[in-house]
């Protein structure tokens, strides 16, 4: 199949046009094909597909929440052309069978590629080392392993995963987490949790195991991935351990570049979320963070799930938020338009960087002729309300319910295949094989 | 006023007027046939997924001194144990015929959430919520210390505030519904209030409350104060590491024999509150409990007049 995208500014450059054929890029510049389908796209921007270090698609073990079919349809609608699937399925995705599994739905929906990533421990339990390297060797290819939901706690251990994943190329995921400083812990430690008796998750928590882990990076020489940061605390952690040297990349998620505890005053569940949202001064921090790249990508941690799981009370709901259908919205609305990043900057946190940390090879690719087409096209200008009832996950908890948002994703094509075409879910690619 | 759910929600108005409402109640209590008629024909229930007896019976007997039928539900034996979630509870209830239901729950906001979504859309009093809340203990206590001022001085009390007073809450301020539910209504009423406690049981983010913070009750008492609420300490608190052992608790901010004597010295009539049940002998000496000075049982008493003001205005329609 042909398509032209016509007149696409390319990462909010210069308009061009764009041809895809056989889901490689084709030609650039002027292009005339009268055999192609056109996307006329005057006015919207060209961004390589995103990349998303951090999806929860609850497959297998959970499929009333997500399944690897809706969390990729809900991924292509976010511009998203691959996912990271975190472990933490029932079973766990701590061997080269469950990781196949996930890889095999994944590549079956057609609509993302699906990269799992491997427990960094047996059944999460942070006792023994899972099967890293049979599940690298997988047909799945595994590259990024991470306990996330857990934090790999125990010092020797995490320095042995940091060590022994660098046999296969690998890359640990670390949910940083103390869990004696987060015993029963509900919300930010601080102000309003003083105000509304919850128990704290004081920011120290998380910064206490990061410290540590990039020390034990730089002791041990492996690459360090910090999941989900999100205090200001953090930031200068990690910038401190990147002026040193360290091989330490960070994510942030798009519901802490925007999101306060104040919202929790609300004691609505749908802000109830692990790490937990934290102060105005910790999501500036944030946002001056990927500002100056400290903070390399956007990781939506998606956590789709099942109503009755927030329609109660606070202390019985689970954590978690979706994700994949604002991402892109909150990363305009918070880093684009306030004048932090340009779209080029966008492109790189969403894509070319988080490709690179989970080593996959079609993914994050420059727009350039003869690379695989992996696309998006957005449209800036759009403003939309989030429904979390008209998107393509199962999960109904959107922290953004109700909010306007700009920038609307009007384009995904997934090698060369449109996924998304009008803003709206078009069909999965079929594999070729 | 919808709900009852904090005391960070009423205005000064609002609050003045339940207690007002609360004295008429009062005297009610005080005649040999106390039964009102102005919720015959409601149900309140309460709807408890925490032990405790003594909130409990005070919310019955107000609502049965106002005539309403009163169920009570509690947590233990019930479907709750079973897995029944709190939204299908409450409807259970809403379609037994509830009017209004007291909740107590160990999670901070609950009746916050059954108040704020479309499960019940009934009239909510918040009964002690986790570690957030209590607000009609703290309506309760408000009340106490009014009319004892008000008695020493001769007036009434209706009307009136508690504008200057300075009380001082101790103890474990940390894991305490009732100091928080307390700090907003003295705020509101117009009194200073001091918080003291070992740092370890001060919630993180306290510093930025309406009152002064100690670590030291010595040096409250030293300064004066027309009030002392001491908290109940739970001795588990020692093996989360707390506080060493409640000895050392005890010798550093329980309200002993020496420093009832250091109270009485200052000339003050120091008042004691306590919300129950009392640890004698850990934060609170038997003697203070039982000195002139203390309101405990009072307390008690006022309690259900408060429930019933509460009940009545929340039932009965908007008298403010």
């Amino acid at each position: 199949m042909k398509y032209l995208i016509r007149q696409a500014a390319v990462l909010g450059g210069q308009a061009t046009d764009v041809l895809i054929i056989d889901g490689k890029i084709a030609q650039l510049g002027e292009v005339t094909d009268a055999e192609a389908t056109v996307i006329e796209a005057a006015g919207l921007v060209l961004l390589p597909g995103l990349v998303d270090p951090h999806t929860h698609l609850r497959e297998p073990g959970r499929e009333d929440a997500e399944t690897v079919e809706t969390g990729s349809q809900a991924a292509a609608r976010g511009g998203y052309t691959a996912v990271h699937a975190m472990a933490n399925s029932t079973p766990v995705a701590d061997n080269a069978g469950v990781v196949e599994q996930v890889y095999e739905l994944g590549r079956k929906a057609g609509w993302v590629d699906v990269r799992p990533v491997g427990a960094v421990t047996v059944g999460l339990g942070g006792q023994q080392l899972s099967e890293i390297g049979a599940m690298a060797d997988s047909r799945a290819k595994v590259r990024m392993f991470s306990d996330d939901g857990i934090c790999v706690s125990d010092p020797l251990l995490m320095r042995r995963a940091l060590e022994y994943v660098k046999a296969f190329d690998g890359v640990i995921a670390q949910h940083a987490q103390e869990p004696r400083l987060t015993e029963g812990a509900q919300m930010n430690e601080g102000e309003v949790s003083a105000v509304l008796g919850m128990t704290g998750w004081p920011a120290v928590a998380e910064e206490s195991i990061i410290a540590r882990d990039v020390l034990l990076a730089e002791h041990v020489g492996a690459r360090l991935h910090v999941c989900h940061v999100s205090t200001a605390g953090s930031v200068e952690i990690i910038r401190w351990a990147k002026a040193r040297g360290i091989a330490v990349t960070a994510e942030v998620t798009p519901h802490h570049l925007l999101l306060t505890d104040e919202k929790v005053k609300t004691f609505d569940p749908v802000f109830k979320v692990n790490p937990p949202l934290r102060r105005e001064e910790d999501v500036l921090a944030l946002r001056a963070g990927v500002a100056d790249g400290t903070i390399d990508v956007i990781g939506t941690d998606h956590a789709p799930h099942p109503s009755e799981a927030k329609d109660c009370e606070w202390g019985a709901a689970a954590m978690g938020m979706t994700g994949l259908e604002t991402a892109l919205s909150i990363v305009q609305h918070t880093l684009v338009e306030t004048g932090l990043l340009s779209w080029a900057d966008v492109a790189r946190i969403t894509s070319f960087t988080p490709a690179k940390i989970g080593s996959l090879e079609d993914q994050g690719r420059p727009i350039a002729v003869g690379e695989p087409a992996n696309l998006t096209l957005v449209d800036p200008a759009a403003r939309w309300i989030v429904d979390p009832f008209t998107m393509a996950t199962k999960g109904r908890n959107s922290p953004f319910a109700g909010m306007e948002l700009p920038g609307a994703v009007r384009a995904t094509f997934f090698h060369g295949h449109p996924t998304v075409l009008d803003g709206a879910l078009a069909t999965p690619r079929v594999a070729n094989d | 006023m919808k709900h009852l759910l904090s005391t960070a929600d009423l205005s000064r108005e609002e609050a003045i007027a339940i207690l007002d409402i609360a004295e008429e109640m009062r005297e009610t209590g005080t005649r040999q046939v106390k039964k009102l008629p102005a919720l015959r024909g409601r149900t309140v229930v309460n709807l408890f997924f925490e032990d405790s007896t003594r909130t409990r019976i005070s919310f019955e007997a107000a609502a049965k001194r106002l005539s309403a039928d009163v169920i009570n539900f509690s947590a233990k034996g019930s479907s709750v144990s079973k897995g029944e979630s709190l939204k299908d509870t409450a409807q259970t209830l809403l379609a037994i015929g509830a009017d209004a239901v007291v909740i107590r729950h160990p999670d901070s906001g609950a009746p916050a959430r059954l108040a704020a979504t479309d499960w019940i859309g009934l009239p909510i009093v918040n009964a002690g919520d986790g570690t957030h809340e209590h607000p009609t203990q703290a309506l309760l206590d408000a009340f106490t210390l009014r009319r004892q001022l008000a008695l020493r001085e001769g007036v009434s009390p209706v009307g009136r505030g508690l504008d200057g007073l300075k009380v001082a809450i101790v103890g474990d301020i940390l894991h305490s519904r009732v100091a928080r539910s307390n700090l907003w209504l003295l705020n509101t009423l117009g009194a200073s209030v001091t918080m003291v406690a070992p740092p370890t049981l001060l919630p993180v983010g306290a510093s930025a409350w309406p009152c002064k913070i100690s670590y030291s009750l010595d040096a409250v008492i030293e300064t004066g104060v027309d009030a002392v609420m001491m908290l109940r300490v739970q001795g588990e608190r020692m093996r989360a590491a707390f506080f060493p052992n409640p000895r050392e608790y005890s010798r550093y901010w329980g309200l002993d024999d020496t420093r009832l004597k250091a109270l009485e010295a200052k000339g003050h009539d120091t008042l004691i509150l306590h919300p129950g049940p009392m640890n004698r002998g850990l934060e609170i000496s038997s003697a203070a409990a039982d000195s002139p000075h203390s309101m405990v049982l009072e307390q008690v008493t006022n309690g259900v007049a408060v429930r019933m003001a509460s009940l009545y205005m929340l039932l009965s329609g908007d008298l403010i």
